[in-house]
């Protein structure tokens, strides 16, 4: 019997130091938001949006961050999406596993791994120096491809394998090729995983600073093309904190993020509701 | 047709290449750029010198990979028994309610960007510190408990996926014996998952130690060797970050060499937990 | 060669790896008429079914050895247009298959994939189809809608239609009733009965009276071997090989 009320005793404490954890990682998260925007959110007018940043950021807005971040994060799907879904189909459709694949697999591992400020030290001297890009877009964008790519290939990866064997078959069986069978039957079934990896990725990209900032610059003006530098919002955010140069600006535009980054995570989750939902 | 067929599948090949590829080049020109100076001052000067005066030539990085260490250590100390708790409360004890605002909560502490994390170490932690436990407030403890909610998402999906892999024999046959659910969990399944919950705390590791943005905000900066939680502090990652801005020529190589080190750490927990969740998936 | 055959199948094993699925097959099979092939399970059949269409290619590690004549052409040569071979003989498979995507893309799904038919012409094509597979009446009002919102038995009927679609000469069946109830089953017998004059049809029947209603040839399988083969009446009634007659008494199976 003492025995017996002890078990229990230690698992209604276990259970009650579990509950504590759970829901202080939820304060806290409700607390890291709160306290960002309930300083942030009265910024946010329009025109902080439609304004340019002045005086170094004290005064205007975030207009041109904003587009600064727009172009950044294109140019990153824009490469790292097609690299990262033709590994996960050359990985699920052309090869079975392998040497290779394992191989293939352990580099995408490895990469999910490093330090954005490797990823940030390796874009200096590839794309700004040995490229000649200079602080640009483009080696902003080209060094988060390469950030992102690992993101990509393993949701992509993921919904290519949850799709039934025998889609593939029937195609085969009708006389498609492999390639009208990537294209017309693997690809499109894959798509909403496939988007809910690049909503993810798009995510990371607008919060990345440390490799943005080597890679892009901070320039505060308005981009002309792709090889201008700019600054993106997360840059734009702290460079406002960490030099002082005007909270309230700060706050605004952190809250913004905030507000960016839960958007597009929204999105995300309820593409993947949507999707498993589908297939159950 | 045939031909066709074996051009698009090189192509794919190729394609698939490429994040080896990346991971290569990233391995030769941080090397190519840092190398050269640890060979010129010696791995040892450079690894165990406790001065980094770059105006004066001296590359001393023991006191930045000392406070790396004691930012990490201090971020798993609470992150581990909280991603745990996590973790057990998905996994295991869930009511409906509440798990509606859990998931969605972890999977938003990770994609809140790292400077906001920063800034709020910043705005609520540094102050916080300095008004109740005295030192400047900016200091590996405002560090480590930023870190330890920014590694949670890593710890507790990871974790949550090698206890939700179990053979649900495992629970059964533990309860059938008499055990309580609590000594299920703990006996039972913790155990058998624990290369899994290993993996995600080692690649959580690799996450605290890898932190840039968010560290430079809040850990202060001096470079000294680490006496103190309160103390201010610049890890490997913020030497980088900091002074990469403005470096040029041997300045410039030993950050570049710094990143090296910090390469060389990360690929070895990478590989460590990469070959745990392998054990794990057998 | 036995003269007027369709298909002849030549001394032909195949190997999943080390285990060896078909045993040394010799088999000529004649147009215009349904040629069942029945047996216990993990008989062979299925095996059999795809590798006429080479869809055993996509399975990694098989093996095969012998031939396979389709109109005294071996399709393992390696001269053979795979895709040109699989829209010659097609296959319906023992569990529905539809597509992701509407009952008309279904239907379309393979006359896209070689010409570039214009939209009208991919109206008749599917609508014939739909007619010759007796599915037209039931989803003509909802050709735009998803084909996985049909019964089963229509589901099934779409995937004989997707096949006729494609014009083959062969049609390949594997079981195709399994998991239909009486009534639709009746009603793919009854299509099938229809398709007989136009196509050479190979059926792997889901029972001996199903292989003993429709099929005017049949060929016992097991464990990897052609027992025996000649008319169904034969096979049904007076069997010559022991087994063969163990297996339709109902002594095992
Ligand atoms: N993909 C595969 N890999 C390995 N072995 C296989 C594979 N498919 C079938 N086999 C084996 O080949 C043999 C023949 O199987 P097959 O599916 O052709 O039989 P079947 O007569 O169609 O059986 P059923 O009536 O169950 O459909 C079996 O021993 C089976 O285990
Ligand atoms: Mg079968």
């Amino acid at each position: 019997m003492i025995i017996n009320r002890s078990r229990y005793m230690t698992q209604s404490i276990a259970k009650f130091l579990i509950w504590m954890g759970a829901l202080s990682t939820i304060a806290v998260m409700i607390l890291i938001l709160f306290q960002i925007l309930k300083e942030g959110l009265p910024v946010l007018h329009l025109r902080f949006f439609l304004d340019s940043p002045k005086n170094m950021g004290r005064e205007g807005g975030i207009f041109s961050t904003l587009i600064g971040t727009m172009a950044l994060t294109g140019v990153a799907i824009f490469f790292g999406a097609p690299l990262g879904v033709g590994t996960a189909v050359f990985l699920r459709e052309f090869t079975r596993e392998s040497k290779i694949s394992r191989v293939i697999r352990f580099g995408t591992d490895c990469l999910a791994g490093v330090p954005s400020i490797i990823f940030g030290l390796f874009g200096f001297v590839f794309f700004v120096i040995q490229l000649n890009m200079g602080w640009s877009i483009l080696s902003g964008g080209l060094t988060l491809a390469a950030m992102i790519l690992p993101t990509v290939i393993s949701t992509s990866e993921e919904s290519i394998r949850a799709i039934p064997p025998s889609y593939r078959e029937v195609s085969y069986s009708l006389g498609g090729t492999k390639w009208q069978t990537i294209t017309r039957v693997v690809l499109p079934s894959a798509l909403p995983g496939i988007f809910t990896g690049i909503l993810l990725s798009i995510g990371r990209s607008i919060g990345e600073t440390a490799a943005v900032i080597l890679t892009a610059g901070s320039s505060l003006v308005m981009p002309t093309s792709l090889f201008s530098p700019i600054r993106t919002m997360s840059v734009h955010f702290y460079i406002l904190a960490r030099e002082g140069i005007s909270m309230e600006m700060a706050y605004g535009t952190g809250a913004a993020l905030i507000l960016l980054v839960l958007m597009i995570n929204m999105m995300a989750q309820w593409l993947i509701n949507r999707y498993i939902r589908h297939r159950t | 047709m045939p031909v066709k067929e074996k051009i698009i599948e090189k192509i794919f090949f190729l394609i698939a290449l490429s994040s080896i590829t990346i991971l290569a080049l990233i391995t030769f020109f941080i090397f190519e750029e840092g190398l050269p100076l640890i060979l010129k001052i010696g791995p040892k000067a450079f690894l165990l010198g406790e001065r980094w005066i770059p105006s004066k030539g001296s590359f001393g990085i023991f006191p930045m990979i000392a406070s790396s260490f004691w930012v990490t250590f201090g971020a798993l100390l609470l992150g581990i028994p909280l991603g745990l708790a996590c973790t057990i409360f998905l996994a295991e004890l869930i009511p409906p309610s509440i798990g509606i605002l859990l998931r969605p909560a972890i999977q938003l502490l990770a994609a809140i960007p790292s400077v906001i994390y920063g800034f709020w170490g910043l705005i609520v932690l540094v102050p916080l510190i300095q008004n109740y436990l005295g030192g400047p407030g900016l200091s590996i403890l405002a560090g480590s408990l930023v870190l330890s909610f920014m590694i949670l998402p890593t710890i507790i999906t990871i974790s949550e996926d090698s206890l939700k892999s179990l053979p649900p024999s495992y629970k059964a046959g533990a309860l059938a014996l008499g055990a309580t659910h609590w000594q299920t969990i703990w006996r039972v399944l913790i155990p058998a998952a624990r290369s899994g919950i290993v993996a995600s705390i080692i690649l959580g590791m690799g996450r605290a130690i890898g932190e840039t943005m968010a560290m430079i905000m809040i850990l202060g900066n001096a470079v000294k060797m680490p006496t103190s939680f309160l103390d201010s502090a610049r890890t490997l990652t913020t030497n980088i970050g900091i002074e990469m801005g403005y470096a040029s020529g041997d300045h410039r190589q030993a950050l570049f060499a710094t990143g090296i080190v910090l390469f060389f750490i990360i690929m070895g927990l990478n590989t460590l937990a990469i070959f745990l969740s392998r054990r794990s998936v057998h | 060669m036995s003269q007027g055959s369709k298909i002849v199948i030549k001394d032909f094993n195949f190997y999943y790896g080390a285990v060896q699925a078909l045993r040394n097959i010799n088999l000529p099979i004649q147009p215009n008429q349904i040629f069942t092939i029945f047996g216990p399970a993990r008989s062979g059949k299925t095996t059999l079914l795809k590798s006429l269409n080479r869809l055993t290619d996509l399975i990694f590690g098989t093996n095969h050895t012998g031939s396979i004549f389709l109109d005294g052409t071996d399709i393992y040569d390696s001269k053979v247009d795979l895709t040109h071979l699989r829209r010659r003989i097609g296959i319906v498979f023992d569990l529905p298959t539809p597509l992701p995507m509407s009952i008309f893309d279904n239907i379309a799904y393979g006359p896209k994939l070689s010409r570039t038919n214009r939209r009208n012409r991919l109206n008749e094509i599917v609508e014939k189809a739909l007619r010759s597979a007796a599915l037209w009446e039931e989803v003509k009002d909802r050709l735009h809608g998803s084909a996985l919102r049909l019964s089963g038995g229509q589901q099934q009927r779409l995937c004989i239609a997707r096949i006729l679609a494609l014009e083959p000469e062969v049609l390949l069946l594997d079981e195709p009733c399994s998991g239909l109830d009486p009534i639709s089953t009746t009603s793919i017998e009854e299509t099938l009965f229809q398709l007989k004059k136009d196509y050479t049809i190979i059926l792997a029947p889901h029972n001996i009276q199903q292989a003993s209603r429709v099929a005017d040839r049949a060929g016992f399988f097991l464990n990897g071997e052609l027992v025996e083969e000649g008319p169904v009446y034969q096979i049904f009634t007076k069997p010559r090989d022991k087994r063969t007659e163990d297996y339709v008494t109902g002594k095992f199976g």
